[in-house]
C-alpha cells in the first residue's frame, strides 16, 4: 500500500461495529451477573460464617462433650450456665476489662492521633512506630507482657525497686484479682492504642484547615476548637472505631489466655476464655458453646448503642443540595 | 485615619520571600480589592491581616493599632473563606451565632444579630438547616452572615465567589457591593478575577510575585495603567501589544505595519524603542485602516469579537457593527490615537498616552 491510499484508509476507516456473540449477551444479562458477582461471597460467608456459628448454637443446646455426640437439651446449658457463679464472674470481669480497656484505648489513642496531626520531624517514622503494638502477634506481645509481669523478673519491679528505690518488694502484679486485672487492661490497651490512633488521625486529616482558622477567628481557644469543631465532626468516625473497638476487646482471648489463664482462681476469667476453658480443657462442649453464645446479646447491644448514639448525626443526613 | 495601613511589609516561609515589601492605605468604608494572578502574594497578604500567617517584615496596623503580635480574635475583623468554611455540623443559625456564643454575649443580643443578619441576607428560612442542605449561594451567604453578626471593623473576603457558577457569581458580586454600600464596613477582598475586581472595587491594588504594581480606582487602572502589566491584566479581553519603535508618522512595528499615534507622543519619543498597546475596544472599522485579516469571529448580540492577524502579528479588536466577515477575509481597522498607551521597551512602564 502506498502513502497515498495508506493515508485515504486512515480517514475513511471507522469504529467497526460487530454483532455481539452469546457470551458478551449473556454477560449483559443483569440477573446472570448478580448470580455471578455474589456467588463467590455468599459461599464465603456460608462456609466460614454461618456453619460455625450455626454449630455453635446447635452444639449450646445439646449436651455434647469431646468424642460423644450428644442429645438435644434445650436450653439446659443455659440455665446451669446461667446459675454459675463463675460465669457471673466472667461476665462481670469481661464488662470491666471491655470498659476500662476502652476508655483507656481511646484516651490515649485520641491523644496520639492528635499530637501525630500536626507537623512534627520524622512524621512518617513515627507514624510507623505507633503501628508496632498492632503489628507484633497478640500471643508474643503477651509473653512480653506476662515477663514484664513476673513476679521475680519484671522490669517494672526491677526499675522501681533498684532504680528509683520507690519500693522495698517486688509486686506481684498477678498474684491478685485487682492488680491482674489492671495489669490485662494495660497490656490490652497498649495494643490498641494504634488501632485508635489511626483510624482517628484519619478522621482528623478529613477536617479541613480552613474551619479551625474560622474557628480561630470566631475567637475559639485552643480547647473550644477541639470540643466545637474536632470532636463533633470526628464523631461518626469515632464510633465506627468504638464498636470495632469494642467489639474486639469484649471477645478477646489471647491476651487473657497468655497472660493468666484467667487466674487466680478465675477472678481475671473473661467469657471468651471461660468458655474455653470448660468446653476444650474440661471437655462439655454443650456448656462452653452456651457461654459464647451467651456473649452474642452483649455484642449485639454495644453494637446498638454506637450504632444508633454515635454513629449518623442529623447534620449528615436530609437530602444534600449540590 | 485610615482604617488598615499595610507599611513595609514582608513574608517568607523560609528562605523564600513571597511578599517584597508592600505599601497599602486602606481608608475607612472603602472596598479594596487586591488582585493579581495565583501565586501574586495576595491571599498571603489578607491571611496576615487576618492573622492567620504571621508577619515577616513591616507592620500591619488597624483603626490605628499595630496588630502585627495580636492573636486573630483581638484584630477585630471578620473573614469569608474562599470555600466558605462554614461548620458543617452546626445549623445556619449555630454557624453565624458561634462567634457571639464563644464571647458570652447575652442570648438576646445574639438572637437579635442573628435575625438581622439573615434579614439582610434573606436566609430567614434557612436558619435551621445544615450547611449541606444549601446551594452554593446560599452557603455564601451563610459565610458572609458569620462576619456580619460580629459587626468587625473590616471584612476579609479570600476569593469568595470562584466556587459558584458564572451567573450566580454576578449576582453575588452585585450581592456583596448592595450589601457593602449598606454596611458601609472597611473591606479587603481578594480575586484573580479582573472583572470583580473593576466592578466592585472603590480602590484596587494590582499585585504581581509580590509587589504591588499599581494601586488606584477601576477606571484610573483602566485608563492610565502604570506598566505592560498592569495593561494587559485589567480589562477584557486583554490590550494588544505591539513591539516596534515610535516614527514621526506613527508607530512601525517589527513587522512592517504603521499604527497611528497621536502627534505630540510621536515627537515626544520620537524613535524610541517601544511597545504599542491598544485595546480591542479601541480598535474600529475604517475605510483607510490596516488590514486585518480575520480568524475568528465571535458575536455576542451587542457587539463582535474578531481575532485576527495584522501582518502576521495577532490583533483582537471588538467591534460595534455586526460584522459578515468570513474567517479569512480581510477588514480594515484603525486604532483610536486618544486611547492608545506606549510602554518602554525595557522598563515596560507606561511613557505615554493618546
Amino acid at each position: 500500500m502506498d502513502a497515498t491510499t495508506a493515508e485515504a484508509a486512515a480517514v475513511t476507516w471507522r469504529l467497526a461495529r460487530r454483532p455481539d456473540g452469546w457470551i458478551t449477551r449473556l454477560f449483559d444479562y443483569k440477573p446472570f451477573l448478580i448470580g455471578l458477582c455474589l456467588a463467590p461471597a455468599i459461599g464465603l460467608l456460608v462456609v466460614f460464617l454461618t456453619y460455625p456459628l450455626g454449630l455453635g448454637f446447635w452444639l449450646a443446646l445439646t449436651n455434647s462433650t469431646i468424642g460423644q455426640r450428644g442429645h438435644f437439651v434445650g436450653l439446659a446449658n443455659f440455665i446451669s450456665v446461667l446459675d454459675d457463679p463463675v460465669f457471673q464472674l466472667s461476665v462481670f470481669n469481661t464488662i470491666f476489662y471491655t470498659a476500662a480497656a476502652t476508655v483507656g484505648k481511646f484516651g490515649l489513642g485520641l491523644w496520639l492521633a492528635l499530637l501525630l496531626n500536626h507537623h512534627l520531624p520524622f512524621k512518617s517514622f513515627l507514624r510507623a512506630i505507633v503501628l508496632l503494638p498492632w503489628i507484633v502477634p497478640t500471643v508474643l506481645s503477651a509473653i512480653v507482657w506476662w515477663w514484664m509481669y513476673s513476679p521475680q523478673f519484671s522490669i517494672i519491679s526491677y526499675i522501681l525497686v533498684n532504680v528509683l528505690h520507690l519500693r522495698s518488694t517486688y509486686i506481684n502484679f498477678l498474684g491478685s484479682a485487682w492488680p491482674a486485672r489492671w495489669s490485662l487492661v494495660v497490656a490490652n490497651t497498649w495494643r490498641g492504642i494504634p488501632f485508635v490512633a489511626i483510624i482517628t488521625l484519619a478522621g482528623l486529616q478529613t477536617i479541613p484547615p480552613s474551619l479551625y482558622e474560622a474557628a480561630l477567628l470566631d475567637g475559639a481557644s485552643s480547647w473550644q476548637r477541639f470540643r466545637f469543631i474536632t470532636v463533633p465532626l470526628l464523631l461518626p468516625i469515632l464510633s465506627v472505631a468504638l464498636t470495632l473497638s469494642t467489639l474486639f476487646t469484649f471477645s478477646d482471648f489471647q491476651l487473657v489466655y497468655a497472660i493468666t489463664d484467667g487466674g487466680p482462681f478465675n477472678t481475671t476469667q473473661i467469657m471468651a476464655t471461660l468458655a474455653y476453658q470448660v468446653a476444650i480443657p474440661g471437655s462439655e462442649l454443650g456448656q462452653g458453646a452456651a457461654i459464647a453464645i451467651a456473649m452474642i446479646p452483649f455484642l449485639v447491644a454495644l453494637t446498638a448503642i454506637n450504632y444508633f448514639g454515635l454513629a449518623r448525626r442529623k447534620w449528615q443526613q436530609g437530602p444534600a443540595n449540590e | 485615619m485610615p482604617e488598615v495601613s499595610i507599611r513595609g511589609v514582608r513574608k517568607s516561609f523560609g528562605p523564600l520571600e513571597v511578599i517584597h515589601g508592600v505599601d497599602v492605605e486602606i481608608e475607612d468604608g472603602a472596598f479594596v480589592v487586591l488582585v493579581g494572578p495565583s501565586g501574586c502574594g495576595k491571599t498571603t497578604l489578607l491571611r496576615m491581616i487576618a492573622g492567620l500567617e504571621n508577619i515577616s517584615g513591616g507592620e500591619i496596623a488597624i483603626d490605628g493599632q499595630v496588630i502585627n503580635r495580636l492573636p486573630p480574635k483581638e484584630r477585630d475583623i471578620a473573614m469569608v473563606f474562599q470555600n466558605y468554611a462554614l461548620y458543617p455540623h452546626m445549623t445556619v443559625r449555630d454557624n453565624m451565632s458561634f462567634s457571639l456564643r464563644l464571647a458570652k454575649a447575652p442570648a438576646e443580643v445574639i438572637a437579635h444579630r442573628v435575625a438581622r443578619a439573615a434579614e439582610i441576607l434573606g436566609l430567614v428560612d434557612y436558619l435551621n438547616r445544615y450547611p449541606r442542605q444549601l446551594s452554593g449561594g446560599q452557603r455564601q451567604r451563610v459565610a458572609m452572615g458569620r462576619a456580619i453578626v460580629r459587626d468587625p471593623k473590616v471584612f476579609l473576603f479570600d476569593e469568595p465567589l470562584s466556587n459558584l457558577d458564572a451567573k450566580l457569581r454576578v449576582q453575588m458580586r452585585a450581592e456583596i457591593k448592595e450589601l457593602h454600600q449598606r454596611l458601609k464596613t472597611t473591606t479587603v477582598y481578594v480575586t484573580h478575577d479582573q472583572i470583580e475586581a473593576m466592578t466592585m472595587a472603590d480602590k484596587i491594588v494590582v499585585m504581581r510575585g509580590g509587589h504591588v504594581e499599581q494601586i488606584g480606582d477601576p477606571l484610573a487602572l483602566y485608563d492610565r495603567p502604570a506598566n505592560l502589566f498592569v495593561a494587559g491584566f485589567i480589562g477584557s479581553p486583554a490590550m494588544n501589544f505591539i513591539a516596534g519603535a515610535v516614527e514621526p508618522g506613527g508607530f512601525r512595528a517589527e513587522n512592517g505595519a504603521l499604527w497611528p499615534l497621536g502627534q505630540e507622543l510621536a515627537a515626544r519619543h520620537a524613535s524610541r524603542m517601544a511597545i504599542y498597546g491598544v485595546r480591542p475596544e479601541h480598535l474600529a472599522l475604517a475605510e483607510h485602516g490596516l488590514a486585518l485579516e480575520v480568524q475568528v469571529v465571535e458575536p455576542t448580540g451587542s457587539e463582535t469579537q474578531v481575532i485576527g492577524q495584522v501582518s502576521g502579528q495577532p490583533v483582537v479588536c471588538v467591534l460595534r457593527e455586526r460584522l459578515a466577515a468570513r474567517p479569512g477575509a480581510s477588514i480594515r481597522i484603525a486604532a483610536d490615537p486618544v486611547h492608545v498607551h506606549l510602554f518602554d521597551a525595557e522598563s515596560t512602564a507606561r511613557i505615554g498616552t493618546g
